[in-house]
């Protein structure tokens, strides 16, 4: 069961939620970030190649504008493999754990799986960001030794930051896998 | 993100002030998605899906409901005989191998004899729950049941088919190890341990079951991912029988020449002095520590220690290498002989530089009246301490050139002892300008002392500013010296790079990822509705910072960790810095 929504982040950007069930006990949520825009991008390349002029104007040196070049090219490789985020994914499996994978503009991915036993509790927290005030949703952590202590803060779509009503949504979710996991696990 | 509230706080109208824990209600979920009560986990080898027929065999893992299949059994077998098998195993591997349940692989039409042949063995291999898989021609998508004797009839359990590669499973090693300390196989896990390091322990430990491949003549016919003939390769083989002669060899040889090292000639004053204070002795010292290491007769104990004498020996191959590299480079073209030929000369320029500085310095340096008798008294003394210096490097210039060509030859042991030869040459030569940094350092922390001691009674009076003149000398002697200090930094500082990398860890890293393991991933296969929900379970792979943190191998020099900060500091406060380190010496 498939489902695409357009949401809008904490800035009023676009995203696209999408939300798949594959069971019952099976949800996957998905979201895509803008991608990078054709202005920004001219912009800064314009910016390095102005820097780039003077210099060789003033000092009359052709190995400035080589390495004007490489370093636009490898500025803009090294952005789109370690910084632009183009997908952030939850995956949430009842009695395995909880997924989550960001894919990067250049293709790669990164995953995180925690395992079911390891969550304590999902939640929504608020937090002071810059000059806004916003929601995250976030997964809390038990601390092996203690387990009623919280031994750690996982934040979830980081770079997405969608808005409330979306959250509320993977929350309801999230919580309703959860309660029947725990359920599952105390019963013989 | 700034954390400002911690703790579970919803609030739905976006109010801040103190936290109201108040949970949002959960939907009420739509009629016929209800969840069942009971989930079963089934790890399924990849290597086995085409496999024909049989009874499958593997481990039950009660506290996590989910059964972990390790290999096929194919008809014709004894039931006898498979019972023998497995209690076999499970004395040699201490994992509780049994008779989970049957495969099915119709391959041509369903066959219902076999069908009824499969469900009557549930009967003869007694087990809890009796798992019953079953695929069919041309289809992706499996039929499972669970039959569970108490309740007879066959349950609801939503069953999750979790594919996984058995080869990488087997050879991967997650980290943090949590079962690396207690290897013991008796010994149970904690109960919350991670869970699925309990599958990969599994499989990891029933390395006796995947010796038997179907080439063999035994009395069962086994399916499992060495069944197409187990991997091996004849280089590591052949390595592995050279080895223990060539290990017990060399640590003869390392022996003996430890030995001689360690005998009494050295032990008198000067030479164990001067042994301990040059960084070239205690690189030398290291290197051979790490040869001990590799080449001991004895096995590694646990994966740590393996890995760690991996690295070391992938570390000495290239430090010679590049060693070698650079010999044949330097022994071109005579370049020795023109580097000894520009030394003289380097070092007279050095000396002519410094008698012209403290020429000025004895007169009226940038218009500052100064102490005529001090100035005299320390310019002298300086002055005589430097023609020493280039009397004694004259003499020494006919040998330089034989001297710089066999300690060139040095560098067949490695790069990191050319740097440490050309650190100590480096501190050598500049013998004199550490001479003079000593004297002015003492004498500048002394007045400073005297100063600081009287600034209590300057405190609210007019400001009288002090000159001292051994201040200025010491300021740009502090330059050169902090040059000096640079350079030397930098290079112990690529000796350490050199020493603690881990090279064998990266480069497992890049060509087998699946050996250094982090956790795993989940990739969501297909699904039909109504079939079980299909998984496929892949290996997450160490992060390249991880790994050099973990594996990283202890350096015996601090130097490079020292930070700037408190070396200026040291400076401004007149504290001496000494250029050699001394194992286990702190700093002053």
């Amino acid at each position: 069961m498939e489902e695409r929504r357009s949401i809008s982040d904490i800035y009023g950007g676009r995203l696209a939620l999408q939300r798949r069930s594959y069971s019952p006990s099976c949800r996957e949520f998905c979201l895509g970030c803008p991608r990078l825009s054709l202005r920004s991008l001219t912009a800064a390349t314009c910016a390095v190649w102005l820097v780039a002029y003077g210099l060789f104007a003033l000092c009359q040196n052709s190995m400035v504008l080589s390495t004007a070049i490489f370093i636009t090219l490898l500025g803009l490789l090294g952005y789109l493999h370690f910084v632009k985020i183009d997908q952030e994914t939850l995956l949430i499996i009842g009695s395995l754990g909880i997924q989550m994978t960001s894919s990067y503009a250049s293709g790669k991915e990164s995953t995180t799986f925690i395992e079911m036993g390891k969550v304590k509790d999902v939640v929504i927290n608020e937090a002071i960001y810059m000059q806004k005030v916003i929601y995250y949703l976030c997964i809390l952590l038990k601390d092996p030794v203690e387990p009623q202590r919280v031994s750690q803060v996982v934040p979830v779509f980081q770079s997405a930051k969608p808005r409330l009503d979306c959250l509320i949504e993977v929350y309801r979710s999230c919580q309703e896998i959860l309660a029947h996991q725990a359920v599952t696990s105390t019963s013989p | 993100m700034w954390l400002l509230s911690g703790g579970a706080a919803v609030t739905g109208h976006g109010q801040l002030g103190a936290p109201r824990s108040r949970r949002l209600q959960p939907e009420r979920s739509a009629p016929g998605s209800r969840i069942p009560i009971m989930v079963l986990k089934v790890f399924f080898p990849s290597c086995c899906c085409s496999a024909d027929s049989g009874l499958l065999i593997g481990r039950w893992i009660p506290e996590q409901n989910s059964a972990v299949i390790l290999a096929v059994v194919h008809f014709p077998f004894i039931p006898f005989q498979v019972k023998q098998y497995l209690s076999e195993v499970q004395k040699v591997s201490q994992v509780e191998i049994v008779v989970l349940g049957t495969w099915c692989n119709n391959k041509q039409e369903k066959e219902e004899s076999l069908g009824k042949f499969l469900d009557d063995l549930g009967t003869i291999f007694s087990h809890e729950p009796w798992l019953q898989l079953s695929k069919e021609k041309g289809s992706k998508f499996w039929t499972c049941h669970t039959l569970s004797r108490q309740a007879g009839t066959p349950q609801e359990d939503q069953i999750i088919l979790i594919y996984y590669d058995q080869r990488k499973a087997m050879l991967s090693q997650l980290h943090p190890p949590e079962m690396s300390l207690d290897n013991q196989p008796g010994v149970i896990p904690a109960p919350d341990a991670s869970k699925l390091a309990a599958v990969f322990d599994t499989v990891a430990r029933s390395e006796v079951l995947f010796l038997t491949d179907r080439y063999d003549d035994g009395p069962l016919k086994l399916s499992h991912w060495q069944s197409e003939g187990v991997e091996a390769s004849i280089i590591v083989e052949l390595a592995k029988q050279a080895s223990v002669p060539v290990c017990m060899l060399l640590t003869l040889l390392l022996s003996l020449v430890s030995g001689l090292c360690r005998s009494r000639i050295f032990k008198f004053w000067p030479l164990s002095f001067i042994w301990s204070k040059l960084s070239t002795c205690e690189q030398v010292g290291y290197r051979l520590e790490h040869l001990k290491f590799v080449f001991s007769n004895q096995k590694a104990e646990n994966q740590n220690q393996l890995m760690r004498k991996a690295n070391i020996f992938v570390s000495l191959l290239l430090d010679v290498a590049l060693g070698i590299m650079l010999l044949s480079w330097l022994y071109r073209k005579n370049r020795i002989g023109q580097l000894a030929d520009a030394l003289i000369p380097v070092a007279d320029h050095v000396a002519q530089e410094l008698q012209d500085l403290l020429q000025w310095l004895m007169g009226v340096p940038a218009g500052l009246k100064m102490n005529r008798a001090l100035d005299q008294v320390l310019g002298r003394f300086f002055l005589y301490h430097i023609h020493l210096w280039i009397s004694y490097i004259h003499l020494l210039s006919p040998f330089i050139e034989m001297i710089l060509w066999y300690v060139g030859l040095s560098a067949c042991l490695g790069l990191t002892v050319v740097l440490s030869i050309l650190s100590d040459i480096i501190a050598l030569l500049t013998f004199h300008i550490y001479c003079f940094y000593v004297y002015g350092a003492r004498l500048y922390c002394l007045k400073i002392y005297g100063l600081s001691s009287l600034w209590r009674l300057f405190r609210g009076k007019k400001w009288n500013v002090l000159r001292q003149r051994v201040d200025s000398c010491s300021y740009d002697l502090d330059q050169l010296r902090l040059l000096v200090v640079i350079v030397q930094g930098l290079i112990h500082f690529l000796v350490d790079l050199i020493d603690s990398l881990p090279l064998y860890s990266i480069g497992l890293r890049l060509c087998r990822s699946y050996r250094l393991a982090a956790g795993v991933k989940f990739r969501v296969l297909e699904q039909e509705a109504g079939r079980p929900l299909r998984l496929l379970m892949q290996i997450n792979p160490l992060s390249y910072g991880s790994v050099v943190q973990t594996y990283r191998l202890p350096t015996y020099s601090c130097y490079p960790k020292d930070s700037w900060g408190s070396l200026c500091k040291k400076l401004f406060f007149g504290e001496l810095i000494y250029p050699w380190k001394q194992k286990g010496d702190k700093q002053d």
